[in-house]
């Protein structure tokens, strides 16, 4: 670092009116040397024979394509629905100060978070072989009947969830101050209006950011139902491909549809998050001064 | 007993453990109706743990501690306490505000919001009418012109302001101030201190821990000073400062002044 950097910016002004910079000479080589390398690989796959590029438009909004788009869009919510909400459960009860609510709440996590989602798959596809029919008052029900492809897919994706998401909640509400408990007691709250109305809303702004990215998890984790034959985006390529043989094309039309997908949710969680990130980090002075203008131009 | 009645804290022999370590030892301490009652004290001496104990943010491991004649969080039935339900103790705690060191704002708040939150989620006031109050309790700690900032916007001093505001709008009978200035930058410590005189002089009943010996002078009817876990002594401030009684009590003294005024 030159003496003149380490100056003060006081000093700086008087003694040297013009402080220069030196050439980044070694961050300009370096990002040089990765956009050659990424025009190279680029060059290499675009000349590749073997990729048919022509074709990936059309399978792009091919009706099976759009199909199997949907049913993994619908899953991933769904699955993510059942995450939240069940999460959001299971932490109150983890945090609940009750030693039977506790420990059931950890069994869940300790077996949904830690058996592989694929053999959580393969168990609800093939619960009717441990629990054939329910019965309930004089109505006996098939759970074959019930548990058809879909809803297997969309237990154990929501049920693994839920285990993933009671964890991420949990630290969320453990990351509120103690000094905010205190404040709403002293304040005459019970604890579920303290939980609702203070804690929670703060909460949520640590939730947010691992909430999204479980939810692009999910997004990619639930084409794993390809296993029971359920007809997602995944598995809707791969009957194609099976016939045309075009598979990379395919695949990189999922691909892309992954990507896109992705890309949204992950601009919808920055707005998430500035709309949750109200009292913190200063805003804009502007911002401020005319609520202060506002106040003082009050009758 | 005529003058248990304007009594407004009754301890008597209040201990406190945590674990191993016993915090309070048996204190005593009477706040009549009105009183401005200064805690000052080491650090450690069982203070914060005291003030906590008063509106039971801390349960008590045996003694009396009363509040306007009742438990806080027990009811007497034939003899014997009984632990009253959630809500009731919640309705209780309720009518004590408490001022804390570290402020404990709600951060997502404006400090308008902080103020009304309360007492429109107890069901004390209507929105519109908890507006109203707010921006009069806002103007009462000088801070009109800032009701729509949010904590991370307002300094140290004004945030105390609106935590003190905040307490006021449950229009407690007794005020707990917990060191409310010990976390303030020297040149705010004023603004602060002036409000709480603004309270004392209104007659609102105080219980204030502080290090500020020059407040408690001015400002308080009673002094006490708590070391080890017992109030040691206790008296009228002008004559603690001047001569104490106890040696505990002089040695404290003395070294808070040195470091309020050092010898140069
Ligand atoms: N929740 C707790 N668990 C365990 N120990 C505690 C707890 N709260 C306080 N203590 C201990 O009790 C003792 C008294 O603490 P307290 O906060 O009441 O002191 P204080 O007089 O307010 O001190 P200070 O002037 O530093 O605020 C300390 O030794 C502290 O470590
Ligand atoms: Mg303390």
């Amino acid at each position: 670092m030159t003496e003149a950097q380490v100056m003060t910016g006081l000093e700086a002004a008087y003694a040297f009116p013009v402080v220069r910079r030196r050439f980044p000479i070694g961050q300009f080589a370096t990002g040089f040397g990765a956009i050659a390398a990424l025009a190279f690989i680029a060059a290499v796959v675009g000349k590749s024979q073997a990729v048919e590029w022509s074709a990936i438009p059309a399978f792009m909004i091919d009706p099976s394509i759009l199909g199997g788009l949907l049913l993994t869009l619908q899953l991933t919510v769904a699955a993510m629905l059942i995450g939240i909400a069940l999460g959001a459960v299971l932490s109150a009860m983890a945090i609940s100060g009750n030693i039977v609510l506790q420990t059931m709440a950890a069994g869940f996590v300790w077996c949904f978070r830690g058996v592989p989602l694929i053999v959580q798959i393969f168990f609800w596809f093939n619960i009717a072989l441990f629990v054939p029919d329910l019965k309930l008052g004089g109505i006996d029900i098939s759970v074959n009947a019930i548990v058809t492809p879909a809803v297997a897919g969309l237990l154990a994706l929501g049920l693994h969830e839920a285990a993933n998401m009671s964890e991420v909640i949990r630290a969320g509400l453990l990351s509120v101050d103690s000094g905010q408990h205190d404040a709403c007691r002293a304040l005459g709250m019970t604890r579920g209006q303290a939980l609702r109305g203070i804690v929670l809303p703060q909460a949520i702004r640590v939730i947010i950011p691992p909430t999204g990215n479980q939810a692009i998890g999910m997004l990619k984790a639930s084409a794993i139902v390809s296993v029971i034959g359920m007809e997602d985006l995944l598995t809707r390529a791969q009957h194609i491909y099976a016939r045309n043989f075009l598979v990379i094309e395919l695949l990189i039309v999922a691909s892309i549809w992954y990507l896109a997908v992705t890309t949204i949710a992950t601009v919808g969680q920055h707005y998430l998050e500035r709309a949750f990130a109200r009292g913190y980090g200063r805003r804009n002075a502007a911002r401020a001064n005319a609520a202060v203008a506002a106040e003082d131009s009050r009758p | 007993m005529t003058a248990t009645v304007d009594l407004m804290v009754r301890a008597e022999g209040v201990r406190k453990r945590f674990g191993d370590t016993e915090v309070l030892k048996g204190v005593d301490a009477m706040v009549s109706r009105g009183e401005v009652f200064c805690l000052i004290g080491a650090s450690g001496s069982g203070k914060s743990t005291f003030l906590r104990c008063i509106n039971h943010l801390e349960t008590i491991d045996s003694g009396r501690l009363l509040v306007d004649g009742r438990y806080v969080g027990y009811e007497e039935r034939d003899g014997s306490l009984f632990e009253v339900g959630e809500r009731e103790l919640a309705a209780r705690r309720a009518e004590i505000g408490m001022v804390f060191q570290r402020f404990n704002l709600f951060p997502h708040l404006t400090a308008l919001e902080n103020v009304t939150r309360a007492p429109v989620m107890l069901g004390r006031m209507k929105r519109a009418e908890a507006i109203e109050t707010a921006r009069v309790l806002l103007a009462r700690v000088g801070l009109a012109d800032r009701a729509d900032h949010y904590p991370s916007e307002l300094s140290g001093g004004q945030q105390q302001r609106v935590a003190i505001a905040r307490a006021l709008a449950m229009a407690p009978k007794l005020m707990l101030f917990d060191e409310p200035t010990s976390a303030l930058d020297p040149e705010l410590v004023g603004e602060v201190l002036s409000v709480m005189k603004d309270l004392a002089r209104e007659g609102r009943t105080m219980v204030v821990v502080t290090h500020e010996i020059g407040f408690a002078r001015d400002v308080a009817d009673t002094l006490a000073f708590m070391d080890g876990g017992q109030i040691v002594e206790c008296g009228p401030p002008d004559r603690m400062i001047r001569e104490p009684s106890h040696p505990r009590t002089a040695a404290f003294l003395s070294r808070v002044r040195l470091a309020s005024h050092p010898p140069d």
